[in-house]
């Protein structure tokens, strides 16, 4: 009983962790087009920078929660209108260019803080579950994850903002003719991205022994869930890492963590095999 | 006084030109060269950085004593920036253009591997002064690291005594982890314990949630985690965040080596178990005058760790080598280091054991404290056990093979 909830606990926390990792891209690749290869490196710079408001006093989870994001979206920001906005429907310029960016960004990152590990302490403790210990951080991630999706899907669906964007995703001429200005749009857009990438970095750096090239780790998975998530951005975000997640976490248990790693892999290739659209391309359609 | 541009810096390009010719040209006829080939970039700058600062600090000593028989010793070196690719071209230039007496350096098992032929070839004396997983049998190359059996022989009984016999093993997927797995496994059976589950993890595993959890349903005594690198760090930090570590023990063969345990917190560091050749907290005068003379070179202490202990006793022990054979040649110091030589340094006596050319030295069981580790209990000369089984250059001295251990 007490393992089943753990594990479930687990399952959830793996899922959680996949949404967290793989929005920021969602927004930047899903919507915008944009193959952002520096993806991880935002992660990175997330990471960093709650490393270093927490070293300068500030509260973890202000650090975390808003101080990464805004950083890391300043950041996005200046490389949208230094890089990426000359590049825009240029799918595999952007990959290119955002590829070169990484490299810099991994540079400058061990120019600033050095190629040694950092990391700050997990702010929330673990609890009992019956015989078993939890990481109560982990509940965090998952309270997280519930509310970035639900933020998320609330933005673009509820509010005229949301709309606006998505309508400009979709035929920015259109957009234009009525008086919306697309290059406006696709700014706040990449800067909203970048700001979740930050999030899920500051959010994972407690857990992480931190290093400029600590973002590798995640853009293989982070691609994974969008592209397999499929034409919808947030069912396709949701309905991807709930089935990685599960995947992973199910062979992980039963076999080892190297096993749930490869299973999670092959999922993807059988995935994009049956559904080379992803996931929403025949589930969900037509949800948001 | 006038000077323009054009002749100002033809002026200082030509002095910079004599300044760069003369000493090296004078140093040429009776300086001994030592190559050193180090990662003092990239990412692993922060096992070489410090062992670089130890070469030249031990240098600078032989050389303010007068240098070695009466000649002063001259460093090249090299960076190899962290890349596998440099090594063997630096070991190429090392040997072939500056014609070194000895090189010391390597810190990656890989990296070792990608010169040490070049190095044997060549007929130049080798150092690799970095604690490894063991097996390299090879006249020409002396190892000052200590080897898995060497540290796991005395941590488990330690750990087993302080915990239980019920041990889970966690360890890096590759060959250091998977051989010092074999040699945790065979100590903890033969002090009378049983190992419930071993897991390996590739070096970029940086969730170990699930681990935490599979840990607790094996419900060990013991945890022992020989993991390697940045992302293999997360682990001792979600552990503690699970709330585990007052729960079941911890012991580690490699957590420190980097100075790790002084990016974990105290609540997350304290308690855990490690066994090494050197700790900066031990207490006896020789580390007490390498430590000061480490800081009146560098200012700061905090960056010493094991594999700079290691590269500094390595230097003292190829000095002393040449200072009993009377020459630099390969041959007589090799003989001469073949005899047994000894030295006392930071980490204590340090031997050179002749039947395998690696190293016969203490080990500390320490316990982390405070981001210091503690020494809790000394073990005097021991033996590379885990080489010598695989490995008799007295017997067999033309062998060149790096050894599997099969236990």
């Amino acid at each position: 009983m007490d393992l089943s909830f753990v594990i479930l606990v687990e399952m959830l926390y793996a899922i959680a962790t996949l949404v967290l990792i793989s929005a920021g891209l969602a927004v930047v690749f899903g919507m915008m087009k944009v193959i952002n290869l520096a993806h991880g490196e935002f992660m990175m710079m997330g990471g960093y920078a709650t490393i270093t408001a927490v070293g300068l006093g500030v509260n973890v989870f202000v650090a975390m929660l808003i101080i990464a994001p805004i950083v890391v979206g300043l950041i996005g920001l200046v490389v949208e209108r230094l890089v990426i906005r000359h590049l825009y429907g240029r799918l595999v310029d952007t990959m290119l260019a955002t590829w070169g960016l990484s490299l810099v960004f991994i540079g400058l990152a061990t120019m600033i803080f050095g190629n040694t590990t950092t990391g700050i302490s997990t702010p929330i403790s673990g609890f009992a579950v019956g015989r078993y210990q939890i990481n109560g951080y982990n509940f965090f991630i998952i309270v997280v994850a519930i509310v970035l999706v639900i933020a998320m899907l609330a933005v673009l669906k509820g509010t005229r903002l949301g709309l606006i964007a998505r309508g400009t995703m979709q035929r920015s001429e259109m957009a234009a003719a009525l008086g919306y200005s697309p290059d406006r749009i696709y700014m706040a857009t990449f800067f909203c991205g970048s700001a979740l990438s930050g999030l899920a970095g500051a959010i994972l750096a407690p857990l992480v022994g931190l290093v400029p090239t600590s973002g590798g780790a995640y853009i293989a998975k982070a691609f994974i869930t969008v592209i397999a998530g499929g034409p919808s951005l947030i069912a396709g975000l949701v309905s991807s890492a709930t089935s990685f997640g599960v995947v992973s976490q199910v062979f992980t248990f039963a076999i080892s963590p190297v096993i749930g790693d490869v299973a999670l892999l092959i999922a993807a290739v059988v995935l994009l095999r049956a559904m080379p659209q992803g996931i929403t391309s025949r589930f969900f359609r037509g949800k948001l | 006084m006038s000077l323009n541009r054009r002749e100002f810096l033809g002026a200082t390009a030509a002095l910079t030109t004599a300044g760069a010719l003369l000493p090296s040209a004078t140093l040429a006829a009776d300086s001994i060269k030592l190559g050193s080939i180090l990662d003092t970039s990239g990412i692993f700058d922060a096992y070489g950085k410090p062992m670089d600062q130890a070469l030249r600090l031990a240098i600078g000593e032989i050389n303010a004593g007068g240098g070695l028989l009466g000649r002063e010793v001259d460093v090249l070196s090299y960076d190899t920036q962290s890349d596998m690719a440099l090594y063997s071209q630096y070991a190429q230039k090392l040997t072939r253009q500056d014609q070194v007496d000895v090189v010391h350096g390597g810190i990656l098992s890989a990296s070792r591997e990608a010169i040490r032929q070049t190095m044997r070839k060549s007929k130049t004396l080798y150092f690799y002064n970095v604690q490894y997983e063991g097996g390299v049998c090879d006249r020409n190359i002396f190892v000052t690291g200590v080897t898995p059996s060497q540290q796991v022989e005395v941590l488990v009984p330690y750990a087993m005594k302080k915990s239980g016999p019920k041990v889970h093993i966690l360890a890096a997927d590759y060959n250091y982890g998977q051989i010092t797995a074999r040699w945790i496994q065979k100590f903890v059976e033969e002090n009378g314990g049983e190992v419930v589950a071993t897991d390996f993890f590739p070096l970029d595993v940086s969730d170990f949630g699930s681990t935490i959890t599979k840990i607790q349903q094996t419900a060990p005594d013991l945890v022992v985690a020989p993991l390697v690198g940045g992302a293999h760090l997360s682990f001792f930090r979600q552990w503690a965040a699970a709330g585990m570590k007052d729960k079941i023990a911890l012991a580690s063969t490699t957590m420190g080596v980097g100075n790790e345990h002084k990016v974990l917190t105290p609540e997350e560091g304290n308690g855990i178990m490690v066994a090494y050749n050197y700790s900066q907290e031990l207490d006896t005068p020789e580390n007490r005058a390498f430590k000061e003379k480490w800081e009146a070179a560098y200012g700061d202490t905090s960056a010493i760790h094991e594999l700079a202990v290691s590269t500094y006793q390595g230097i003292m022990l190829w000095a002393e080598g040449v200072k009993k054979a009377g020459t630099v040649d390969r041959m007589p110091v090799i003989e001469a280091l073949e005899t047994g030589i000894s030295i006392v340094g930071p980490a204590g006596n340090i031997a050179i054991d002749p039947q395998t050319h690696h190293a016969t030295l203490d080990v500390h069981v320490m316990e982390v404290e405070n981001q210091g580790m503690t020494v809790m209990e000394t073990f005097n000369q021991v033996a590379p056990v885990d080489t010598q089984q695989v490995c008799n250059l007295q017997e067999n001295p033309d062998d060149n093979t790096q050894y599997e251990i099969q236990i």
